[in-house]
């Protein structure tokens, strides 16, 4: 159960970390508006369902 | 630990982003360009009754005439017309890549969180989590929001990019709900959770204003959510195996 626990403690951060990592990424090639973005990311986007402009 | 379970969405990300780009240029990015070329008023739907996507010239139809005079309709300008072909598809590659690795971390990060209850991650579980993640990511956005081609008209960004959030997170949560829930109430919270988003409704327009004949955008549709199926079910298998391999899989067994 400690060992569990500590463990547990021990996780939180870098899954946190991650989480943040994966949503900035996911919003920034999926839904930012930049023009540049948006025209680098075009295809892309249509082609995997995102709402593009 | 966090460089492991990073190296391991990185390497599934990657892997699965490539063979999206492979099945991106199969079967996808010709539509794409076909849209375009109604978008722009290059083809013209019903200029020519036998091959449309042939022979734009001599269309003088009345409804071609309205079909161009509505292309002033400013929905979008691509940047630079000047991009290259090659340019713009290895800007399609780039950004596939990174939409992968992505999803690749927000898996292993689920990954994480199930296993501090106790769930064992293996290359099959990861599978039907890449299953679920198409489910939250593209199958239920989709349905309120099909799959654009370009071309077509649609209401407000802002709107559909809080509809699609808000859709994602919930399908989301609701197929966690209802795969790792154990009493009834969770099943029908989950799945009151899926059918939330769809009850609600996605930001429509009152018409349809779309240039490109509806078999283009049904194909170009169905084609997304097939590839969007096999490379997420790809990544989740990647996933899940590096998952196993790694501090996760080892410490659950």
């Amino acid at each position: 159960m400690n060992t569990t626990q500590t463990k547990a403690q021990s996780l939180l951060a870098p899954v946190l970390g991650m989480a943040v990592i994966g949503l900035t990424l996911l919003f920034a090639v999926g839904h930012a508006q930049s023009a540049t973005l948006h025209d680098a990311a075009h295809d892309m986007r249509h082609a995997t369902g995102f709402p593009c402009h | 630990m966090f460089q492991k379970m990073m190296t391991g969405a990185l390497i599934a990300g990657i892997s699965a982003g490539l063979l999206a780009a492979v099945l991106h240029f199969a079967f996808i990015q010709n539509y794409i360009l076909l849209g375009e070329q109604y978008e722009t008023g290059e083809l013209v739907h019903f200029a020519a009754p036998e091959a449309a996507p042939a022979a734009p010239e001599g269309a003088d139809h009345s409804h071609a005439e309205a079909a161009s005079e509505a292309h002033d309709h400013g929905a979008h300008e691509h940047g630079d017309g000047d991009v290259s072909p090659f340019q713009r598809n290895a800007l399609t590659v780039g950004f596939t890549v990174l939409l992968y690795v992505a999803y690749g971390i927000m898996l292993t990060v689920g990954f994480a969180i199930a296993a501090q209850f106790g769930k064992r991650i293996t290359a099959t579980e990861g599978a039907l989590w890449g299953l679920a993640g198409f489910a939250a990511f593209q199958l239920a956005p989709g349905m309120g929001l099909a799959p654009e081609l370009p071309g077509s008209a649609a209401a407000d960004l802002a709107a559909r990019q809080v509809w699609w959030w808000s859709t994602v997170v919930a399908t989301g949560l609701g197929i966690a709900a209802m795969a790792y829930g154990r009493s009834v109430i969770t099943t029908l919270a989950g799945a009151a959770l899926i059918a939330a988003p769809h009850v609600v409704g996605a930001p429509l327009l009152d018409g349809f204003y779309g240039y490109a004949p509806t078999e283009v955008g049904a194909i170009f549709s169905s084609r997304v959510l097939g590839v969007g199926l096999a490379v997420w079910v790809a990544l989740g298998w990647l996933a899940g195996r590096q998952w196993a391999r790694g501090e996760g899989g080892g410490a659950a067994a």
